[in-house]
């Protein structure tokens, strides 16, 4: 079975070797027999992609037989793991990882090749460098991180076991997310370079590519999101997002992949920024190598790291192989990336987009800033520091929420300029509206259900929160006008209400509507970051009929207990949630011991609402009491959070339908009717 | 069934402290510095938590560390003894963000000064931009600019507005 595989893996890097080069030469020659080279190219493309889910298929097929002759199944999987942890050991570990990143890059060469009818030349173009990217991938994976590598001396019984962390449903999901994200970004940046290479008239290129792109910011989206979640709600310490080199690793290509989706309409529509485009979509792609290089090298310490490998140096040669070309097609053809259009007001859609770009940026710099200190630190102080969650905070903070400001203001600003008076006109009430908010928050008492009864001058973080959430209500009244004032024309010209003019209204320009969808997302996001401010937390030793009270809640230990299954043992407690004397709900937080892996993961009890998350987390046992210890937290606002990316998705969803076609509606003709007696 | 587990003795020496601090120094003050610092640390194990929220059984650090975190605050030793003395046992990579001495200066300021020279290089861009002449091909006629352009545009807004 491993033959296959391995056999496999082999021919994929000899026919995707073939693609990169047949397809150079086709495009380098202008003879009769170049498109002839050309399609054997494409279709060397298209095998590569049937070979590498081959040994995909033959890998999950060996996790799904226990096959533990099999090193990496031996090292990520046991007998007893569930049938879908076993699916999931493709991706579990370094070498599967790569081998999946390697077939997921070989499905969107698939689409890619199969709709070269569009644009064969540019496509073609595309399919190449496609090629080159896979080429490293399969090197990798033939040369220095091989999947079927067998096990040395006598076959075990059984495998180490996956990693309890992993043994969550969402470690299902979330990993294929992300790396639909990360590969993803190969797409845009193999047309950007083709476009760059053949200097490709016009922004076809850019149309081509918008939907791939908005696709796999999606994905990147609800990846990074789905590992929030997990983190959430596996971990155990109250919080969704650590700072951790990894996660940072993949916020980065988000934030310069934001960046490209906002500035590439100023190309579109304005011809701008074509320079700056191009470099946003390098950059985000050579963020995703780098955040890959990152998990794998170890030059960063993290808790979600891969074993430090060889593999890191294979990465540095492959990110500068990548810079070098980007940097000579560059310099060779800029002249073919001039400006079309001057800008022409400071007030106008074109310099949002601007300064939108720079904070966008300016967060990706700070956040790789961060990552790379303790390495910087170790160069030139000759030891490490740590860069830890309140750097972070304190210098992304601001960078946010200037651009929560930017995001509120955008809509309200036209392409080219926009006079101050109508600025004025539209900023009006949705300022009044942002400030009635700050008003309540701050004036109402907490008795009265305001969420905080806030005082932004104890805390700093009580400041941002309620700069977060009046920020927040600026953006969403500025989208609401948007939506209302759009649907009043067509309820004015069809008679229809106002939610369907505004549905019709959504139809007419997805991607406008869209994009504003996911705006509102964003803020309802942020406010559940505010939330995060005005966090409890407590922890004590549960004996029957104990009582433990935390905000307005009072948890009492109903009982506490253990069981053994086959894959793993678990402790946990009963626990009745009481609010205002009545019993609400119980809650069972649980602990669990891998056998296979020897080693013990949190399994959370949320009770989620949209005002807070009661998050209990069993920390253990008093073996000498044999009472279990548990730990509270209040969390205010994080079910926002989810809520606010499921509004992003249906906003990315909107933005990738067609525009309806525009309705005509003809204008009946005036008819002049005499007065009476005119004729006379 | 779990073979060890320094959970338990760590919520007894926890309670301990609080009883300490309350019973004889009176101080809801030393256990605001024992959070408000244990914040400020590391746990250096390598599970990257901070000391307080570092909650994984068998950790072989956390529990020692908070042990001496109590005993500095209870001891009355300032918060920058405290840091120190954990700085000195456990090498820098005990605190959780750098400090702002010296060489770690820097890490606070770049990311401020990136966004400073960002925003001037904005404006440059678009001083340069405005400026440029427009290059119009032969026979082209020059656009509408000034308050003329004002009262056009008002018009298309108003008539293609959806």
């Amino acid at each position: 079975m491993s033959q296959i595989g391995s056999f496999a893996l082999l021919l994929a890097l000899v026919l995707s070797g073939y693609s990169f080069l047949a397809g150079l030469l086709a495009l380098l020659r202008n003879g009769p027999g170049s498109d002839r080279l050309g399609e054997t190219a494409r279709r060397a493309g298209v095998a590569t992609f049937a070979l590498v889910l081959l040994a995909a298929v033959v890998l999950v097929v060996a996790a799904f037989q226990d096959n533990f002759s099999l090193a990496y199944i031996y090292h990520h999987s046991n007998r007893d793991l569930p049938a879908p942890y076993k699916f999931a050991t493709l991706w579990s570990g370094q070498e599967g990882s790569l081998l999946f990143w390697s077939l997921l890059l070989a499905s969107y060469g698939l689409v890619l090749r199969l709709r070269f009818k569009v644009d064969a030349r540019l496509f073609a173009h595309a399919s190449v460098v496609i090629a080159a990217v896979q080429v490293f991938f399969l090197l990798l994976l033939n040369f220095a991180a091989h999947p079927f590598s067998v096990m040395q001396g006598s076959l075990p019984q059984d495998g180490a076991g996956l990693n309890p962390l992993l043994q969550y449903p969402e470690m299902v999901i979330h990993p294929p997310m992300l790396y639909l994200g990360y590969v993803g970004f190969t797409v845009p940046f193999a047309f950007a370079l083709a476009a760059l290479v053949m200097k490709y008239p016009g922004e076809k290129w850019i149309h081509i590519t918008r939907r791939w792109t908005m696709v796999t910011w999606g994905f990147l989206t609800c990846g990074i999101f789905l590992g929030a979640h997990w983190a959430y709600s596996v971990l155990g310490w109250g919080g969704y997002w650590g700072w951790d080199p990894v996660e940072n690793a993949s916020l980065m290509p988000w934030l310069t992949g934001t960046a490209f989706l906002h500035s590439v309409m100023m190309q579109e529509k304005r011809g701008m920024l074509k320079v700056w485009n191009m470099w946003l979509i390098f950059a985000t792609f050579m963020l995703s190598i780098f955040g890959t290089f990152l998990t794998r090298s170890g030059v960063v310490s993290s808790v979600h790291a891969f074993a430090q490998s060889s593999i890191g140096n294979w990465f540095v040669v492959f990110l500068s192989l990548i810079f070098a070309v980007c940097l000579f097609f560059f310099v060779k053809n800029r002249s073919h990336l001039r400006s079309e259009h001057k800008l022409e007001s400071l007030v106008s859609r074109e310099s949002s987009f601007l300064f939108n770009n720079l904070l966008l940026l300016v967060a990706c710099f700070t956040v790789l800033w961060g990552t790379l200190f303790p390495i910087l630190s170790e160069w030139v102080q000759g030891h490490k520091i740590t860069v830890g969650p309140p750097f972070f905070n304190r210098v992304n903070v601001p960078v946010a929420l200037l651009l929560l400001l930017l995001t509120g203001l955008g809509p309200l600003l036209a392409w080219r300029k926009t006079s101050l008076e109508s600025l004025k006109r539209n900023f009006r009430w949705p300022a009044a509206g942002a400030l009635a908010a700050g008003l309540f928050l701050v004036l109402t008492p907490a008795r009265w259900g305001s969420p905080f009864g806030l005082k932004p001058w104890v805390d700093i973080s009580y400041l941002y929160s309620l700069m977060t959430i009046m920020l927040s209500v600026l953006v969403a009244l500025t989208v609401g006008s948007e939506f209302v004032r759009g649907g009043s024309v067509i309820r004015r010209h069809t008679g229809q209400n106002l939610f369907a003019a505004m549905g019709q209204l959504a139809h007419r320009n997805t991607r406008r509507y869209g994009g504003y969808i996911v705006h509102f997302g964003v803020i309802v996001i942020m406010i559940g970051f505010a939330g995060a401010a005005f966090n409890q937390d407590k922890e004590q030793e549960m004996a029957f009929g104990d009582k433990m009270t935390i905000g307005p809640y009072t948890l009492v230990c109903n009982s506490y207990t253990q069981e053994d299954k086959p894959n793993y043992g678990s402790e946990w407690a009963i626990l009745d949630v009481f609010k205002g004397g009545k019993r609400i709900t119980t809650l069972y937080p649980e602990r669990r011991f891998y056998k296979a892996s020897q080693q013990t993961s949190t399994i959370v009890a949320n009770r989620s609402t949209l005002k807070e998350d009661l998050y209990l987390v069993y920390e253990g046992q008093n073996q000498d009491t044999g009472r279990p210890i548990i730990k509270a937290h209040l969390n205010p606002l994080v079910m926002w959070i989810w809520l606010g990316v499921w509004i992003m998705i249906a906003g990315t969803i909107l933005a990738l339908v067609p525009n309806a076609a525009p309705v005509r509606v003809t204008a009946p003709a005036r008819v002049e009717i005499a007065p009476a007696g005119a004729g006379d | 069934m779990f073979a060890a587990n320094p959970l338990a003795k760590r919520a007894l020496k926890l309670a301990l402290l609080h009883l300490t601090l309350l019973a004889l120094l009176g101080a809801g003050d030393e256990e605001a510095r024992f959070t408000n610092l244990g914040h400020k640390l590391m746990c250096t194990c390598g599970c990257n938590q901070v000391l307080l929220e570092c909650n994984h059984v068998g950790c072989p650090l956390s529990d020692r560390m908070r042990d001496e975190l109590a005993a500095n605050v209870t001891r009355g030793d300032s918060d920058d003894l405290v840091l120190q003395a954990f700085i000195q046992k456990y090498g820098p990579t005990v605190l959780i963000a750098p400090t702002t001495t010296g060489f770690n200066r820097i890490a606070w300021i770049i990311p401020y000064l990136a966004l400073i020279f960002g925003l001037a290089g904005v404006a440059l861009i678009v001083r340069g931009w405005r400026k440029r002449p427009l290059l119009l091909p032969e026979g082209a006629v020059a656009p509408v600019a000034g308050p003329d352009l004002d009262i056009f545009r008002e018009l298309a807004r108003k008539e293609t507005e959806v």
